[in-house]
């Protein structure tokens, strides 16, 4: 079942048009892969979904309410993080979580018990009672996460999660996406790291120049684009491949295996952009 | 229940992480006590004192409450901190209702100063404290919203001080705050009598001296009207320039 349902949604500013006429769904308890080089629309579409931009045209239906007419009515389930640590400065890790518990209109004691769960679920309770100034990039990066996720929402909105965080730090954010899949979560991501697409993803959609130019299934898109597949031979040892290997036998070389080698998404995604952009990179 | 608990915890925030920080207190208490101070000490007498406190009061209301609010929604927004309350599911109006009522709370503690420190020199007998008090929440409503209209337009912190200076000073002559409309050129007059401030100004001299140039039920009127019509506006505007 879809949770997140748009069609032919637009947005533009001017002459600019950052999205130009798109249509994905979300499944329910998935994770969405938004893929794309810079300036290509991703944060855009995800501004449009969260209520920060209004689209030129389109639709958004989230949980079964058109969100573009009624988006206080759906911010409820959502949990968003964007691409900056948008926090408060000022305020301790502990207390930032807490005012964000209250925007969802969270009684005190529940707000409380669940930021104190969250900060020990990141490995923040010892830096709790600091200012979020103090904190360092990965630090912060993993407050601002908790911040989505202090009210559980069951839709997830995650702008590049792990772009310029430490090791550690991403490899935690990783972990915990994936229990909240486990859990159920609906979550949409637009990462740079297409290995961390690949490992986390269901699905995904390539969006380019403010199009989507292909989507579907990971293993799918991987599929799809190994049709010219590449073959690596190791030399010395046993051949399966006759034709290959007489002619390397005519040209005097020993073969010694054959392995199949399968495109990553990062070669399929450089293919599909460097195709849409005309190959000028 | 949840827009209440959310208006509570922007107004509680706002006042811990702005209006409580050193710099901004300072700004607020010296900069209606010097102002109060230089007019009060080269002032020939009683009188004369006591016909400056409305001035004095309206004057820090307007300073301390447009700067705050201009400057501390503009830094949000720099910050993206804004964004946050935008993606939340309260209502927008109660989210503009809560940035004002901060600026609103600093204004009122902003006029209450120069009074304070005309006690030193006057008796505040006669004082009709029921209307003075309303006087200066509209007053302080007023120019909150005013301080908001001007975030709204601002990009950043420096602008929206620039600006803020383009209707506050103007508006000191203008409404009646030091000098009496009844002396201002005729056309400045009518400027005057198009500007809410002027009946504000009004009322909080009516209260304090218990002259009145208007019908003080009619300055209350225009100026909750003011309020709601400005209200309106500036949540329109966040609505269409902030929700891009």
């Amino acid at each position: 079942m879809d949770i997140v349902k748009v069609r032919n949604l637009t947005k533009r500013y001017a002459e600019i048009t950052a999205v130009n006429n798109i249509s994905f769904s979300i499944k329910k308890g998935e994770i969405f892969g938004f893929l794309g080089p810079n300036g290509a629309g991703k944060t855009t579409t995800l501004k449009m979904l969260v209520g920060l931009a209004r689209p030129t045209a389109g639709q958004i239906i989230i949980d079964g309410i058109d969100a573009v007419r009624a988006i206080k009515q759906v911010q409820d389930i959502m949990g968003v993080v964007s691409d900056e640590n948008n926090l408060y400065d000022e305020m301790s890790g502990f207390e930032n979580l807490c005012f964000c518990a209250a925007l969802y209109g969270m009684p005190r004691a529940q707000r409380e018990k669940r930021a104190r769960e969250l900060l020990q679920k990141l490995n923040l309770t010892a830096a709790a009672q600091r200012p979020f100034r103090t904190y360092s990039r990965g630090m912060k990066r993993k407050l601002t996460i908790a911040a989505a996720l202090i009210h559980k929402p069951k839709l997830i909105f995650l702008d590049e999660p792990t772009t310029g965080i430490d090791l550690e730090s991403a490899r935690l954010i990783r972990r915990l996406l994936k229990k909240l899949k486990e859990q159920g979560r609906t979550i949409m991501i637009t990462t740079h790291y297409l290995e961390e697409a690949e490992r986390l993803c269901d699905r995904a959609a390539f969006i380019v120049k403010g199009r989507i130019v292909q989507s579907g299934r990971m293993a799918q898109l991987i599929k799809d684009s190994a049709a010219e597949n590449k073959i690596k031979l190791i030399l010395d040892g046993d051949l399966e491949m006759a034709p290959v290997l007489q002619f390397f036998a005519a040209q005097g070389i020993r073969v010694h295996g054959v392995e199949e080698v399968t495109p990553t998404l990062e070669e399929v995604f450089l293919k599909i952009t460097n195709t849409e952009r005309g190959g000028d990179n | 229940m949840k827009n209440l608990i959310a208006f509570w915890q922007i107004l509680k925030k706002d006042i811990n992480n702005y209006y409580l920080k050193p710099p901004n207190i300072s700004w607020g208490i010296i900069f209606p006590l010097s102002w109060a101070l230089m007019q009060l000490l080269r002032s020939p007498g009683e009188v004369w004192i006591k016909e400056l406190l409305p001035g004095l009061m309206a004057m820090s209301v307007l300073f301390g409450t447009t700067s705050m609010l201009a400057v501390t929604i503009t830094f949000e927004r720099r910050a993206r901190a804004f964004d946050r309350l935008l993606i939340a599911p309260v209502r927008l109006s109660t989210l503009v209702a809560a940035k004002l009522s901060g600026a609103i709370v600093f204004g009122i503690f902003n006029a209450f100063l120069p009074l304070i420190f005309g006690t030193f020199f006057v008796s505040l007998e006669g004082i009709n404290w029921a209307l003075m008090l309303i006087a200066v929440f509209l007053l302080a409503a007023l120019a909150a919203l005013l301080g908001l209209l001007v975030a709204v337009s601002a990009r950043e912190v420096f602008e929206a001080q620039t600006l803020s200076n383009f209707f506050r000073f103007p508006l000191l002559f203008l409404c009646g705050f030091f000098l009496p409309i009844t002396q201002l050129p005729k056309v400045l007059r009518i400027l005057s009598l198009g500007l809410p401030f002027t009946y504000g100004a009004d009322l909080l001299k009516g209260a304090l001296l218990g002259k009145f140039i208007f019908n003080p039920l009619f300055s209350l009127a225009l100026m909750v009207i003011s309020c709601v019509l400005l209200f309106l506006l500036c949540q329109r505007s966040i609505a269409k320039r902030w929700i891009l």
